[in-house]
């Protein structure tokens, strides 16, 4: 044995409950990372064995073989064949088997165990099995394979220490890795042997319960099955913006309180100024969308953990490809509606090179969260709270106008990539869809957590910077008692505006805008907090400092200004960090810098239409 | 006992909730990853499927299968090169 803690590595096919067994292994501290030169995770984390000595467990990308039909499972490979440049051989593999799945399953562990390397078996998700009527004789499936079976239950954490103590007995086994021949014939035999030993392992079987098949019945119906995918997708815009209201009064609260605290406080001056305009107003206005942002999360999550999202992906396949892409695209697009950051990352299930950039470009138009704050305040401001009928807000229906307009506009995209730079054959779709299951509470506040987190971390790093370095800029220098221009004009940030805005002007783009797109290029949301800056130091007097940002900008722009506006942001690649993901997924600045034009070029056009038409209409 | 009757047709044809066994898939109709991919997925010469759902109405496209306890989502382009026989 080597000085280093052993090195043991989680495999199976996706859905076997493998990120279960690792978290329950685990525990919370996690290290996630990336392969050298490869745009694939790399999930680590210690646990202990039996003997209380520390083990290194490392998370693999699911797969169905190991012959591999994707960057993912690539990866796979060549860390349990031991050559992944950046990995040490590992000392032990746990294949993680769906026990209610075992006849699919046991191809991919008995292509592990053929390799000769110390193997054990963990036998997941037993009480699934038990209560979709299965019997089964784990003791039969380890005289079979040859390695130890270990039942399990990750989710409840049951047979966990047995499973560890397995592990530790095979660490001292030596071993030598044999080759792999690939060939149809070898899948063949592996599957029929698969489908035997499956047959011997199963004491007996009965109906059980089919709940997950007659749900489908509902939601993959012809008909029935894309209306209640609407109608979800429609809920949740709704929800974004009823279920938001309280919460935000809450932290709208806070700020005030804040903002009147320091200035009780604090004597007339520039740390005043600076708090309550700056950090204040600025960091505030975009937590407080904070709301908006977790129930939208919460909605994903959801559709994620319960099984849905692949019926989604099959309902959409059929449009998808029509523009060139697939149902396998609908999952990384659909979480791109959260953030196209993890949205890209997801692309790298996508065995068909094409089929991922094309992805990966039409991604950052899906309407991410960091757009809520953006259109959140512009809508509450211009477009009035009426019902329009059945309980439907004028309100929800705009914001649901802009997700529909960012993606028709991301199919359009789609289509053109498809017959220009992302040229190539129409692929296949061929996905698992696993059974619905009851989303566990505790993952999804963990979800949701994390979500909170990177949103308040952002609102305490970039985006607070972004607004201080524009406080400052327009702060200074201060316009002279005797001048007739305003602080922002003579501001060195209201000459950088005045700069641009005869560029924006043909968009109907004020001066205010163009002074906000500035900083709004590190993150959307910056926008808003920008807007919020300027409009505090342009405040000619206390009465119109107290003022609402809402009410500031009702007074100052036109509404086709405002629906410009709008418009500008569906398309508006304004998010240092896509950037940087596309070129990391990309591998170089060729994609990201395509990215940047096409977007930059289509928001410009689009707010510019959206302009003259409200202008011609009489808006 | 009679000889059992069959009645072979592709995958894509198949009527709902039919039964029927794989017969033959032409490999060479798709790339080396695809065949691979749906073998992983346990779509095979042999292999007992049966046609649980299609997709959104007047595509009909694609497919659902079971292959064993699991649900596998299948388009007709390779649907359509899958032969598979319906047990009498």
């Amino acid at each position: 044995m080597s000085e280093a803690a052993p090195l043991i590595v989680l495999a199976g096919n996706p859905n076997a409950g493998k990120s279960a067994l690792f978290n329950a292994l685990t525990g919370a501290r996690q290290k996630i990372a990336n392969y050298p030169g490869v745009t694939v995770e790399r999930k680590s984390g210690h646990f202990q064995m039996a003997d209380g000595r520390p083990a290194e467990l490392v998370d693999l990308p699911g797969s169905y073989s190991l012959e591999p039909t994707s960057p993912d499972e690539a990866v796979t490979r060549s860390v349990i064949m031991g050559e992944q440049q950046g990995e040490r051989k590992p000392d032990a593999i746990i294949i993680v088997l769906d026990a209610a799945n075992l006849d699919n399953h046991l191809r991919f562990a008995l292509e592990v165990i053929a390799l000769g390397r110390p193997v054990v078996i963990a036998l997941n998700m037993m009480d699934l099995a038990e209560r979709d009527g299965l019997t089964l004789d784990p003791a039969k499936l380890e005289a079979e394979l040859g390695v130890p079976v270990i039942p399990t239950v990750a989710v409840r954490r049951r047979g966990l220490d047995h499973l560890s103590a397995a592990v530790e007995a095979r660490l001292t086994e030596k071993t030598d890795p044999l080759d792999i021949v690939v060939s149809k014939e070898r899948d063949h035999g592996l599957r029929k042997q698969a489908k035997k030993i499956a047959n011997l392992t199963v004491v007996s079987e009965t109906a059980g319960r089919r709940w997950s098949e007659r749900a489908d019945a509902m939601f993959l119906h012809p008909v029935a099955g894309p209306v209640i995918l609407l109608a979800i997708m429609f809920v949740m815009f709704q929800a974004v913006f009823a279920w938001s209201e309280a919460p935000i009064g809450w932290i709208e609260g806070a700020s005030e309180w804040a903002a009147v605290a320091v200035e009780a406080t604090l004597p007339e001056g520039f740390l005043r100024d600076f708090l309550i305009e700056g950090a204040i107003g600025g960091v505030g206005s975009v937590v407080v969308f904070l709301p908006q942002i977790l129930i939208l999360f919460l909605f994903i999550l959801l559709l994620e953990a319960s099984g849905y999202m692949t019926r989604a992906a099959f309902i959409m396949d059929r449009l998808m490809a029509s523009v060139g892409l697939s149902g396998r695209s609908f999952i990384p697009l659909l979480s791109s509606f959260a953030c196209a950051i993890p949205g890209i990352m997801a692309t790298r299930s996508i065995a068909d090179p094409k089929d991922r950039l094309t992805t990966i470009l039409v991604a950052p138009l899906m309407t991410c969260a960091a757009r809520l704050p953006v259109y959140a305040i512009i809508i509450g401001a211009f477009i009035p709270a009426r019902d329009v009928g059945l309980g439907v807000g004028l309100q929800g229906l705009v914001l649901f106008g802009l997700y529909i307009f960012g993606i028709v506009g991301a199919m359009l995209v789609a289509m053109v990539l498809r017959s220009t730079v992302a040229k190539g054959p129409n692929s296949g779709f061929l996905m698992e869809m696993p059974k619905y299951q009851m989303p566990r509470l505790r993952d999804i506040l963990l979800g949701l957590w994390q979500r909170a987190w990177i949103f308040l971390r952002r609102a305490g790093t970039i985006i607070f910077a972004a607004t201080v370095v524009l406080w400052l800029m327009l702060t200074y220098p201060k316009v002279p008692i005797d001048s007739p221009m305003s602080q922002v004009d003579y501001s060195a940030a209201g000459r950088i505006a005045n700069v641009i805005e005869p560029v924006v002007a043909p968009i109907g783009f004020n001066r205010d805008i163009a002074l906000a797109l500035i900083p709004a290029m590190a993150a959307r949301e910056v926008a808003v907090a920008a807007l919020a800056t300027t409009y505090a130091i342009d405040a000619p007097d206390e009465e119109a400092e107290a003022k609402s940002l809402t009410e500031r900008l009702q007074s100052s722009w036109s509404l086709p200004t405002a629906l410009a506006f709008l418009a500008w942001f569906v398309f508006a690649p304004q998010c240092l960090s896509t950037i940087a993901v596309t070129k990391r997924e990309t591998n170089g600045w060729k994609w990201p810098m395509f990215m940047l034009a096409y977007l930059f070029a289509l928001a410009y056009v689009a707010a510019g239409i959206t302009y003259w038409t409200a202008i011609a209409l009489g808006l | 006992m009679n000889a059992p009757v069959t009645l072979a047709v592709t995958l894509d044809r198949l009527s709902m909730r039919q039964r029927a066994e794989i017969s033959a898939i032409d490999w060479d109709s798709m790339s080396e990853n695809e065949g691979a991919r749906l073998r992983a997925l346990g779509l095979d010469e042999g292999v007992e499927v049966e046609k649980l759902h299609k997709g959104m109405f007047g595509f009909s496209d694609p497919i659902a299968l079971k292959v064993g306890r699991m649900m596998i989502a299948v388009r007709k382009s390779h649907a359509s090169a899958i032969s598979v026989v319906i047990p009498a």
